[in-house]
C-alpha cells in the first residue's frame, strides 16, 4: 500500500511570508546557541522587524526559560498561529509537552519538525530565527532540506574543540551550499566590544527570563554590534 | 481548526500529483486517519470543501476517509500494544492531536513502562491512493 506524506507540499506555503531565516547553529552544546537565538530574535523584533523564533532543539529546549514564557499557546486558526511574547513570534515544543521530557528518536524528531513546519502559520516575517539544537543531526538536515532560504549563523567559544567543531561544520555547510552568514565567538575574552565577538558577561545569568532585563546586559550590546555588521536589521 | 493546514496538504499534494501524472482531473483519493492524531473527520471534510474550489482538478475528487488503529512495538521490551490500553488526559490528548510524537512524552508501554517505542501503525494523516483520469 502507498504511504505519502502530504505535510512536506505546504511548508513552503508556510513560509512564504518570511523573508529571512536565520539559523544559529553550533555543533558544541553548552556554546550559547538559545541565548543567542533568543537575544537576537528579541533584539531583532525591538528594531520593528517583525520577528519569529522557533526552538527546534526538542530535547535542551530553552527558547522559552529564556524569554520567560509562561501562560502562551498557539491559537487554532487555520494550523496554529504562534503567539506573541515582547513581539516576537515564538512557537516550541514545550508548548506541547508541559515542560516535560521529548524523548525522541532521530525520525520522530523529524516526523515532529515536519508536523510543526506544516500546521505553523508563521504570517508576514521580516526574520525568522532558528534555534537549532547541537550538531548535524535530523533537525539540521530538515531545516536544510525545507527551508531552503536558510542562512547559517554559527555560534562558537575560544576553545580549541569547538573551534574544530565549527570548522567541519563550516566545510560541510560549503559543501551544501547553505550560506554562511557569519560566525559568533561566544564568551570571548576580548577587551573591547568587536563585531563577531560576544564577551563573557556575569551579569548574563540574572536576566535570563526577564526578556526587558537580557536586552540591557552587556551581552546584547555585543550581539547588536555583531548583528549590525552582519546586516541583521 | 488545526485540521485545515493538514486537509490543504492532503489536496496540495493530491493536486500536485495529478500534474505528475497527467491527470486532467482527480477521481478519489485515499486518506488514512490514525487513531493517535484524533482528526477531527468533520472539520477535515469541511476544509477540503472550502480548498477544493482552488484547485479545478480537485472538483469532482472524493476524498476517502480511512480510520486506521493506532499499534505500537516497545523497542525496550518488544511487547505490542495499542491505544485503548493506554491512559492519558484531555490535555494530554490535545497535545498529541498537534504533535502525535508527544506520544513518547505523555504515554508509555505498559509491559515496561518505557518511553522509548516505535508508533508502528495508526500515527497522523497520510495519503494512500490516488486515481484520476488522464
Amino acid at each position: 500500500m502507498t504511504h505519502i506524506d502530504p505535510r512536506p507540499s505546504v511548508i513552503e506555503e508556510r513560509l512564504k511570508g518570511v523573508k529571512r531565516i536565520i539559523a544559529v547553529t553550533g555543533w558544541k552544546g553548552g556554546i550559547g546557541k538559545s541565548v543567542t537565538a533568543s537575544a537576537l530574535a528579541l533584539l531583532l523584533a525591538q528594531k520593528g522587524y517583525k520577528t519569529g523564533l522557533f526552538d527546534l532543539d526538542f530535547a535542551g529546549a530553552s527558547d522559552h526559560l529564556i524569554l520567560g514564557a509562561k501562560g502562551l499557546f498557539p491559537k487554532e486558526e487555520k494550523g496554529l498561529e504562534p503567539p506573541f511574547l515582547r513581539g516576537v513570534k515564538f512557537m516550541s515544543v514545550v508548548f506541547f509537552s508541559e515542560n516535560k521530557a521529548v524523548p525522541l528518536r532521530g525520525a520522530n524528531v523529524s516526523d515532529a519538525i515536519i508536523e510543526l513546519l506544516a500546521i505553523t502559520q508563521w504570517g508576514e516575517l521580516d526574520f525568522l530565527v532558528l534555534d537549532m539544537p547541537p550538531g548535524i543531526n535530523d533537525a539540521a538536515l530538515d531545516v536544510i532540506r525545507f527551508m531552503r532560504k536558510t542562512e547559517v549563523l554559527a555560534v562558537t567559544t575560544p576553545s580549541m574543540i569547538a573551534r574544530d567543531v565549527l570548522e567541519r561544520s563550516l566545510a560541510l555547510y560549503r559543501k551544501l551550499q547553505v550560506p554562511v552568514l557569519g560566525v559568533l565567538e561566544n564568551m570571548s575574552a576580548a577587551r573591547r566590544p568587536a563585531a563577531g565577538k560576544l564577551r563573557l558577561d556575569p551579569g548574563l545569568e540574572k536576566a535570563l527570563g526577564r526578556p526587558a532585563a537580557l536586552l540591557k546586559t552587556a551581552f546584547a550590546a555585543d550581539l547588536a554590534l555583531s548583528a549590525r555588521r552582519l546586516k541583521l536589521g | 481548526m488545526h485540521e485545515w493546514a493538514l486537509a490543504e496538504s492532503v489536496i496540495k499534494t493530491a493536486v500536485e500529483h495529478a500534474g505528475a501524472e497527467k491527470f486532467k482531473k482527480l477521481k478519489e483519493t485515499g486518506v488514512v486517519f490514525g487513531e493517535l492524531q484524533a482528526i477531527d473527520k468533520d472539520i477535515f471534510v469541511f476544509a477540503l470543501e472550502e480548498l477544493r474550489a482552488q484547485y479545478p482538478v480537485a472538483q469532482k475528487c472524493r476524498f476517502k476517509i480511512i480510520p486506521e488503529p493506532a499499534a505500537f512495538l516497545c523497542k525496550a521490551c518488544a511487547h505490542k500494544f495499542s491505544l485503548k490500553v493506554l491512559k492519558k488526559t484531555n490535555d494530554e490528548a490535545e497535545f498529541i492531536h498537534f504533535v502525535p510524537e508527544m506520544a513518547h512524552t505523555f504515554l508509555k508501554c505498559p509491559k515496561c513502562k518505557s518511553p522509548d517505542f516505535e508508533i508502528a501503525a495508526g500515527r497522523g494523516v497520510h495519503i494512500t491512493y490516488i486515481k484520476g483520469d488522464r
